[in-house]
């Protein structure tokens, strides 16, 4: 018996394989290009976030190719689907670098999905640019952060709810789904709350499996919990739960002027699936809204519609969206292109020392600048709260760029820890 | 600088309880539009208390967010056109005026201005509604008005339930005999709002025997608190149990009465799912007036997408496979994952949005802090809807007799001339149909997307088999039982070990009883 149940599952390994292979397929290695590697989830529970952002690396794949190339060579983008399996992610980015030979790789958005990658890319030394928003407490020679570390999202969220603009909120839900972004996320808001001065009784830290869609028990906790005096809910929940659990809200009678929710994960793409007339005034915290106006963001939100029409991207070809993540692969991409042409190689190590300091006019309205040292964009922070069409206003902004602290200082352990990657001995 | 212009507000408004209506001015109008939110807040109460209808007007327009300015003047938006707030003349509006925006800080001012000026209004439904949105406000700047409001109230329960806000206002007054009334008529009403208030108040009070009334009243609502919030536990239970029991259904047929392991009932959901999603849009598209009852022609056409797949797969592939399991677990699992991809070539690998039309969003308010959403209510009836269909029909109809002929005991029922295959192919479609349904319930409460099945299969399975295989009674027990179990233990543990739990839970039972909850007895339990 036991056997035939081995059997059974390797069978079907192998099948999973098998029909992994034949959905995806390689491309044909073409003569004189510069490979660029896509690694993120078309499929699974991420592919609500994740779809867009391989549009946009070849939207803007296209726009170089367009104007000639990278030093006289053409772009050629190897897409992978790794279809939201942690594991996969590893595999996939394997066969991206030692197969493919790609010169670069833009990828990922969980971060459970970027530490399964960390190890290829540093065994490899390749270059991996990760483009949303995260934890921290993580510095790689090998990857570049373009989205934002927690003091440039997540701290100044709960400084807004708590001042009086933002409703003096005095109690806090953290809710999220439970893997490491939003567990080290939770822990440093938690040291930040102590810090000013909110005792633990007045936190409320829960946690739901991934693609968890039945949400009447948290919403019940945090009416609940909201009786004992002005609550805010600061919402970590990733991918495509987000939207059973504003469905859930907004049945279950919970205004924004009530109990206010900041989310760190929902944009504009997330809420084109969602009725949002019972979410107005919710929060998000994010460092580029669609709704941002000058024309730098005109110009890409043109690009992206243009773009999405003539490559018949479903549901953008008809709404085009853009969102914070989609402007920092943006971002990313074109430093990676400019720093190329000024190392005059794809040579990793060469390239990583032609990025510190790029600069490059961002849509947000900012020139956003690598930092010299320690890989992270220093970016602008802006707080929106929900229309009722779907986009967001912003209400709160910092006054100018901060500088991320990909370590951050409410971690103890933290402490000495160096604002830049360890040089590791070749060899 | 904050409490002097409170001070100022109150006096104003003490003042505009005795005077005339005044008269709106574009100074007025323009701070309540452009501005710091705390300085338009505080424009908002100015004029509050003695407000005319233009006034209301402008408040209306600014809370629906149809107001646009620019460096010199204020527009109301109405169809497109511009008007002067104060005047009421149209103006030409120009290309750079800006949208008004409105923080939450702000809108929930607007809310209780409206509402303090719909207390005045003659129309009793306004009034009522008024009051509740009155409820938990806290700002004494409203006292006047409530008070004002509150001597001119006749009809009983409004009057009753304003003199609960006015209760909660007059928490900060500074007489102690006032404080003291007040808390003694709070702590009757058990609501969190109130709840809030009394927190709040015992933060700052500071005579000792208050602080004993409020400790008091505050226990008083706990105990009133937390029988909703029993109800609530039982009420999600059985909503989730009926979600279990509808994604179980189908299979209850075709693998608990025909014994196909059907890995791909999930992708029948789903395609469930996205019939209810191509209806919607089909009416979204040709009827637009009648789209909140689209769902209403999604469940017959989702039933009859989903039996016609099941019907084709049972005709092209498991009727080749009877009687054994391992290849159908097999071929079943391969056709799911052809499903998907069929789906994610056709439909694109997002999820899609269904909307839930008007009357199944919101809930209803059972008690305070128990809220009872419309789709939730509309699936635990549909649930059992189903479940009564499908029992009548196995028990009391020509072809449910069929099945269960063919089920208990194949060759005799062919022997007496019944077309087994036929009747095979009849018993699978139906599960498969009913499979749809349930795609078709899902559809309202969480994502439609090529995985909406995967989430479920291991779910409908585990109530099958811990019901009790070829039992339908079994799949009610388990589904709802698992369904308040899991809600329990969420509620004491977290959604994540819950899930662990349960499933621990079901490992265990089955080893103890690997029949299930019901077991089949006599002569075809063997077959």
């Amino acid at each position: 018996m036991n056997t035939t149940r081995r059997q059974v599952g390797k069978s079907l390994t192998a099948i999973a394989l098998g029909v992994a292979t034949l959905g995806l397929g390689t491309v044909a290695q073409a003569a004189d290009t510069i490979k660029v590697g896509v690694l993120h989830s078309l499929s699974g529970t991420m592919a609500i976030s994740e779809t867009v952002l391989k549009d946009v690396i070849l939207m803007s794949i296209d726009e170089i190719n367009k104007n000639g190339g990278v030093l006289g060579k053409q772009l050629e983008p190897v897409v992978v689907d790794p279809a939201s399996n942690w594991p996969l992610f590893a595999e996939k980015a394997k066969q991206l670098i030692s197969q493919d030979k790609v010169a670069v790789v833009f990828g990922c958005w969980t971060s459970v999905s970027r530490k399964s990658v960390l190890p290829v890319f540093e065994e490899n030394n390749s270059l991996l640019f990760y483009p949303v928003q995260y934890e921290g407490e993580e510095l790689s020679k090998n990857v570049f952060y373009t989205g934002a570390a927690p003091n440039q999202q997540a701290i100044p969220a709960v400084e807004y709810l708590m001042s009086k603009a933002g409703g003096g909120a005095k109690r806090f839900v953290l809710l999220g789904t439970d893997y490491v972004y939003p567990r080290t996320t939770n822990k440093i808001l938690r040291a930040f709350l102590h810090s000013k001065g909110v005792d633990d009784k007045d936190i409320d830290e829960k946690y739901t499996p991934f693609g968890h869609s039945d949400y009447q028990t948290i919403v019940a906790d945090i009416k609940k919990f909201s009786a004992g005096g002005k609550t805010a809910v600061i919402s970590t929940i990733n991918g495509d739960s987000n939207v059973p659990f504003y469905k859930e809200l907004g049945n279950a009678g919970l205004k924004a002027t009530d109990v206010p929710v900041v989310a760190f994960s929902v944009g504009e793409e997330e809420l084109r699936g969602v009725d949002t007339k019972p979410l107005v005034g919710n929060l998000a915290a994010w460092n580029y809204f669609m709704s941002i106006k000058n024309p730098t963001n005109a110009d890409f939100i043109k690009k992206w519609s243009d773009y999405a029409k003539a490559k018949n991207i479903a549901g953008h070809k008809d709404k085009p969206l853009t969102n914070d993540p989609m402007e920092a692969s943006y971002i990313g991409f074109n430093m990676w292109v400019q720093a190329v042409k000024k190392a005059g190689t794809t040579d990793t190590d060469k390239v990583i020392a032609a990025m510190a300091g790029q600069t490059f006019k961002a849509p947000s309205g900012i020139t956003s600048m690598m930092d010299p040292k320690n890989h992270h964009l220093h970016k602008s922070v802006f707080i929106g709260e929900i229309k009722a069409d779907g986009q967001f206003n912003v209400v709160w902004k910092t006054p100018g760029p901060i500088k991320a602290q990909p370590w951050s200082p409410y971690i103890p352990e933290n402490k000495g820890k160096k604002d830049e990657p360890e040089v590791k001995k070749a060899g | 600088m904050h409490m002097l212009w409170r001070c100022f507000v109150v006096l104003m408004c003490a003042l505009g309880c005795c005077g005339a209506a005044q008269a709106l001015t574009p100074a007025q109008a323009r701070a309540m539009v452009v501005g710091e939110p705390e300085d338009r807040i505080a424009a908002l109460n100015a004029v509050l208390a003695n407000a005319d209808d233009k006034t209301v007007a402008l408040i209306q327009a600014i809370s629906d967010d149809s107001v646009k300015y620019t460096d010199k003047a204020v527009f109301v938006m109405k169809d497109g056109k511009g008007y002067d707030p104060v005047t009421g003349a149209e103006l030409p509006v120009p290309d750079d005026a800006e949208d008004i925006i409105n923080p939450n800080l702000m809108r929930s001012e607007l809310e209780q201005a409206l509402a303090a000026i719909k207390l005045f209004s003659p129309d009793v439904a306004l009034r009522t509604a008024a009051v509740k949105t009155l409820q938990d406000v806290a700002d004494p700047a409203k006292l006047p008005m409530v008070e004002k409001a509150y001597e001119a109230e006749t009809v009983p329960s409004i009057k009753r339930a304003l003199g609960l806000v006015r209760a909660g206002l007059l928490l900060g007054a500074s007489e102690k005999s006032k404080r003291l009334d007040a808390i003694a008529l709070l702590a009757d009403t058990g609501s969190p709002a109130v709840k809030t208030l009394l927190i709040e108040r015992l933060k700052v009070e500071t005579e000792a025997d208050v602080k004993t009334q409020i400790d008091a009243a505050l226990k008083t609502i706990d105990a009133k608190l937390a029988w909703g919030e029993r109800l609530g536990v039982v009420f999600t239970g059985m909503s989730l149990g009926s979600i279990l029991l509808l994604v179980a259904l189908g299979l209850a047929i075709t693998y608990g009465l025909m014994g196909v392991i059907n890995m791909a009932h999930g992708e029948l959901m789903m395609i469930g799912a996205y019939a209810t999603y191509v209806v919607q849009n089909l009416f979204r598209h040709y009827l637009p007036g009648a789209f909140d009852w689209y769902i209403l022609a999604a469940i017959p056409v989702s039933f009859g997408v989903s039996a016609l797949v099941g019907a084709l797969l049972e005709r092209g592939v498991i009727r080749f496979l009877y009687g054994r399991p391992l290849e159908t677990l097999l071929a079943t699992w391969g056709i799911s994952l052809m499903l998907m991809q069929l789906v994610r070539t056709i439909f694109g690998a997002q999820n899609v949005p269904v909307e839930n039309p008007a009357w199944l969003s919101g809930g209803i308010e059972v008690m305070s802090n128990l809220t009872l959403p419309f789709n939730r209510i509309a699936i635990i009836a549909f649930a059992f809807l189903v479940l009564g269909g499908v029992a009548l029909m196995i028990a009391k109809t020509r072809l449910g007799l069929f099945v269960r002929g063919v089920t208990q005991n194949r060759r005799m029922a062919s022997c007496v001339g019944v077309n087994t295959a036929r009747i095979d192919m009849y018993a699978f479609a139906l599960g498969s149909g009913i499979a749809g349904l349930a795609g078709c319930a899902l559809s309202q409460v969480g994502n439609v997307g090529p995985d909406l099945g995967q989430s479920y299969i291991v779910d409908s399975f585990m109530v099958v088999v811990l019901g009790g295989v070829g039992q339908l009674a079994g799949t009610v027990v388990a589904g709802l039982g698992l369904g308040v179990l899991n809600k329990i233990l969420e509620g004491w543990s977290g959604a994540v070990l819950a899930k662990i739990m349960v499933l621990v839970f079901i490992v265990v039972f089955i080893q103890k009883r690997p029949q299930g909850i019901f077991a089949m007895k006599g002569r075809s339990a063997e077959a």
